[in-house]
């Protein structure tokens, strides 16, 4: 295959690749545009295994067998619960081949140097050092800077991805832990990676970017260790976005437009939704990663009132009573695996002639629109499934609201205490509604620690116990 | 322990202390329960339907009194009743311990625990047993019904074929619990109802149910709140000053609905004869301060008399004992949550806990000992009204005016970002090898289409975002191919393990992604 017709594949997958995430903006559409991202991805392997300085075919056969199997075996498998540490997984993936593919360049660097330097003929060289060969010294300069910052965000996102699934995966506490010097800590080990860059590009050799490589794996672990769990949403679309930016380095480490193209997709692709999750926590990205939440301004307000609890009965006597239903699920729900149960109420309400609709706060779960793939995994149809915005002016005329395993999303100190550490942030407003039933495990506060005035309100009853468990004890009871 | 209902035995009295649904309750709280013979009937529990919920029936009140360890009742204890306490008996019952010290000497001489309905403190945490506010609730209903019984009108304004009709025009004195039921349903039934208070705070309370607040211009109006939500005497000046608005108002309300009530004084007389004078024949005054000498001059307790000019005067002290079944149903609840709490462990036992805010308000003897009246509750009641600033609406101008100026700060950081970007990217092409820039303008142009097409992704489809960008990220896969035919064979390892994770990463990514996707259904 000429390099002519390897470029015009390159930009059929790119425009492919743009389709398939633009087609995402529909659930119809987004059927279709998964085929364009499939199709696009095979135009891109096949040309480049087909094109001019690939070799080892039989190397590649079984290497891609083997991925192939081992991913068709693991997306077959997961749970839609265990989401978030799936992605996570694989967004480490993308760091470690990021890293293993920068290394390798420096090393082919290295050995086309060495041939040059002996006086050897370099046009005997083949695939990538071949490439190597006709760049200029200025261009090579370039390069050393293109694979080091490859490999550092290859590593971070490496590493940050593996203690992201750990925590997700209930593998590692997920509550934040930092060494003592906390963030000073990463500030030097960043500013030794500068340092280190500095070294390599006057020609340092190849330990400086091995022991960089180290320095950064020890970032990215450091970093989200320090993160707690309800920020996963945060992390996860921010080690999305790592691991574009780790693709659109090695591309311009290989000179290569799709890998940059892909790359800068994704990367932007996981910047945004890291925009979009901070701001439903109304918190700047700094303050996340940084980990903890903002300062507060001045002591909490006091709450009056008292919890008071409900039981099976009666929540099914309200909800019988009940013409509209409004559900708010939370990660509770995940963790109890109870959306099944879920649905089997909504078909319940909905056949007795109710009207009962899902309020999804953009944070709720672990991962961006968690919630949307719980509820549809159960066959929850997606259409009474909406967004904080389409839903909230809809409380105060409802019956029922019923908070499911969530708890910061829904607390109304973020609107009524200015001094609350959450002040500001958007939450449904669930108490505007006739009748709240919190569906929760203990009398504890949420993840972040917050006492959540909403339990306390004239119109809230609690309903305690396991989510699953406690709905499948409802069930019988609605009529 | 045994908790026993008697028949009330005051003349006239219809309500009933447990009820068929309550005692279920009281059972699940570990009592047994019983009751006297016919003391439901006249709300219209049966005997045999206390009997199907297990509840025992006892011939005479005198064998209820000695077999029941609690002894639940509506009316406070008459004589008789009170001879048959015993010692460390628990009696609740409603009481007016400031109103009757005889019988509350008499109650402690016989070592009985009296539990006083009315005197449960009003604090959140005590609202459902807030039996004063139940039965108050009732009568502001049930004092709209009486009127328009007596009211030979529609309270609704019609357009008919034969005519038009005008609404009726309501005034509620006293915005408390009973005026705010009356508010509520006279606007139900279409009245034009306005209403009166001392505390300029429940202003809201009045507007929120769908009635006009009567403003009265005076300077130092009392704070209700300071007074554990109940309104206080107020000064002449003040009383003088409402008196001249209610004048004022006298001639068009065809309904006036009087509840005004201070805590321990007889009721402030508002309703003076000159108003009743100056109503419309036909009009209804309904006096639910009736039982404490009545807010309205003419008002002869538990009678209804017609004035000279037409007016009739409502006078019934018993309006919740009229709505029997409601009353009941609503009293018999407030009973069972105050055994709630008197039962912490749901054994059948009681605890009487003079430490708890609520019991100790409520508890007027204990141990022999008269415990009335209690100390202040150490939590404050209901919430003081805050002074809250009104929000002026912007006018259209100022809005315009908004508008544009967030649209020129939006031009203004949009434009300083470009120029920014702009000045960044004329650094590096100043430095940078040409083969560089070449993939730098892809790199920029990429992310710009980036930006644009991820805006439009749907939120519900975030997951499965992730998912699919995972999958394309495995394009780094053409990175380890190209390298893969190195004669290096440290490269050739690196990049065929870089090769084996890119390709689990496309599969499983693209595979998980089409997986998701056929979950979401339409309905």
């Amino acid at each position: 295959m000429s390099i002519g017709i390897v470029s015009a594949a390159y930009i059929a997958a790119a425009v492919l690749f743009i389709l398939s995430l633009g087609g995402l903006s529909g659930q119809e559409s987004a059927k279709r545009a998964v085929w364009y991202g499939i199709v696009g991805m095979a135009l891109a392997v096949l040309a480049t295994v087909f094109g001019p300085g690939v070799g080892n075919w039989f190397l590649i056969v079984v290497m891609v067998a083997i991925g192939s199997l081992a991913g068709y075996y693991v997306a077959n498998r997961v749970q839609m619960t265990e989401m978030p540490q799936l992605v996570a997984a694989l967004h480490s993936f993308v760091g470690l081949a990021a890293v293993f593919i920068g290394l390798n360049a420096d090393l082919e660097l290295g050995h086309m140097l060495a041939l040059r330097a002996h006086g050897g003929d370099v046009s005997t060289l083949a695939g990538f050092a071949a490439k190597l060969a006709q760049k200029d010294a200025v261009e090579l300069s370039m390069l050393r800077v293109e694979v080091f910052l490859g490999i550092f965000i290859g590593a971070v996102t490496f590493t940050g991805s593996v203690v992201a699934f750990g925590k997700l995966a209930g593998k590692i506490d997920g509550k934040p832990k930092k060494l003592p010097g906390g963030h000073w800590i990463n500030g030097s080990a960043l500013a030794l990676s500068v340092i280190l860059l500095l070294m390599f590009f006057n020609g340092a050799g190849m330990w400086t970017l091995l022991l960089m490589t180290l320095i950064a794996g020890f970032i990215g672990w450091h970093l989200i260790m320090g993160i707690g769990g309800a920020d996963m949403p945060v992390v996860v679309s921010m080690l999305n976005s790592y691991s574009g930016w780790a693709a659109a380095a090695i591309g311009f480490t290989l000179g290569n437009d799709l890998l940059i193209v892909t790359g800068a997709l994704v990367g932007s692709s996981g910047a945004i939704l890291s925009y979009i999750m901070c701001k439903a926590m109304n918190r700047s990205f700094i303050s996340v990663i940084l980990g903890g939440f903002g300062g507060t301004t001045g002591p909490a307000q006091a709450i009056e009132g008292e919890m008071i609890a409900i039981d099976s009965d009666g929540v099914a006597a309200s909800l019988n009573d009940a013409d509209s239903v409004i559900i708010v699920p939370g990660y509770g729900m995940a963790v109890a695996q109870a959306q099944q149960s879920v649905s089997e109420l909504t078909r319940k309400l909905r056949a007795a002639g109710k009207t009962v609709r899902f309020g999804i706060h953009p944070v709720a779960g672990r991962l961006p629109g968690h919630m949307n793939v719980l509820l549809a995994e159960a066959k929850v149809p997606y259409d009474i499934v909406l967004e904080m915005d389409e839903i909230n002016d809809d409380f105060p005329t409802t019956d029922v609201s019923i908070v499911i395993g969530s708890n910061d999303i829904v607390n109304p100190a973020a609107q009524e205490d200015p001094n609350s550490p959450i002040a500001g942030m958007p939450v449904l407003e669930v108490w505007k509604s006739k009748l709240v039933i919190v569906m929760k495990r203990g009398q504890g506060t949420g993840y972040s620690g917050i006492e959540n005035p909403l339990f306390y309100k004239e119109n809230t009853r609690m309903f305690y116990g396991d989510a699953k468990k406690s709905l499948d004890e409802l069930l019988p009871k609605i009529n | 322990m045994k908790i026993g209902a008697p028949k009330e035995i005051f003349a006239g009295e219809a309500r009933v202390a447990m009820t068929p649904d309550s005692a279920v309750q009281l059972k699940k709280l570990g009592y047994d329960c019983a009751i006297e013979t016919g003391a439901g009937a006249a709300a219209g529990f049966a005997d045999a339907a206390y009997a199907a919920v297990g509840v025992e029936v006892i011939k005479t009140a005198d064998a209820l009194w000695k077999a029941c360890d609690v002894v639940v009742k509506v009316r406070g204890p008459e004589e008789v009743e009170a001879k048959r306490l015993a010692k460390g008996q628990t009696l609740i019952s409603f009481f007016w311990p400031a109103q009757n010290p005889d019988l509350l000497e008499q109650c402690k001489s016989k070592g009985a625990n009296v539990i006083a309905m009315d005197m449960v403190p009003r604090i959140s945490r005590a609202q459902k047993m807030d039996a004063l506010s139940s039965m108050a609730n009732i009568a502001g209903y049930r004092a709209v019904v009486e009127a328009a019984n007596n009211f030979g009108r529609f309270f609704t304004g019609q357009v008919t074929a034969a005519g038009k009709v005008p609404p009726a025009k309501v005034l509620i004195v006293g915005a408390g619990v009973a005026g705010l039921a009356a508010i509520g349903t006279a606007t139900s039934l279409g009245a034009i109802t306005y209403a009166f208070d001392v505390r300029p705070e429940v202003a809201e309370q009045i507007e929120s149910m769908g009635a006009n607040f009567v403003y009265l211009e005076f300077e130092a109006t009392q704070d209700g709140a300071a007074t554990g939500g109940y309104a206080a005497p107020s000064s002449p000046e003040f009383r003088e000053k409402q008196l001249a608005k209610f004048r004022e108002l006298a001639p068009e309300m065809d309904i006036v609905i009087t509840t005004a009530l201070i805590p321990g004084r007889p009721a402030p007389k508002l309703w003076l004869a000159d108003m009743v004078a100056a109503m419309k024949p036909g009009s209804v005054v309904v006096d639910l301060a009736a039982e404490r000498g009545g807010n309205c001059d003419l008002t002869i307790p538990d009678e209804k008399i017609v004035s000279e000019n037409g007016v009739t005067v409502v006078g019934y002290t018993d309006f919740p004992s009229r709505m029997a079944a409601q009353a009941s149903t609503l009293y018999s609840n407030n009973i069972r949550h105050m055994l709630t709490d008197l039962t912490p462990r749901k054994d059948g036992k009681v605890v009487h806990n003079m430490e708890d805010d609520v019991i100790r308000g409520a508890t007027v003897t204990y141990d022999g000992a008269i415990t009335f009246p209690p100390p202040p509750p150490k939590i404050a009641a209901i919430a003081a009204a805050k002074p809250k600033p009104k929000v002026k609406d912007p006018t259209p101008e100022e809005k315009k005016a908004a508008e544009v100026a967030a649209f020129k700060a939006a031009t203004k950081s949009q434009v300083t970002l470009l120029a920014v970007a702009t000045a960044l990217l004329l650094l590096v092409g100043a430095y940078a090898p040409e083969s560089f820039m070449s993939h730098f303008i892809v790199f920029v142009l990429a992310c710009f289409v980036g930006f644009q097409v991820i805006w439009n992704v749907s939120h519900a489809l975030h997951t499965p975002l992730m998912a699919v960008t995972n999958a394309i990220s495995g394009i780094i896969i053409l990175g380890a191919l190209l390298q893969i035919g190195s004669s290096s064979w440290l490269v050739v390892i690196l990049s065929a393990v870089a090769v084996l994770i890119a390709s689990i990463n496309i599969v499983g990514g693209f595979l998980v992604t089409r997986r998701m996707l056929a979950m979401f259904q339409r309905s």
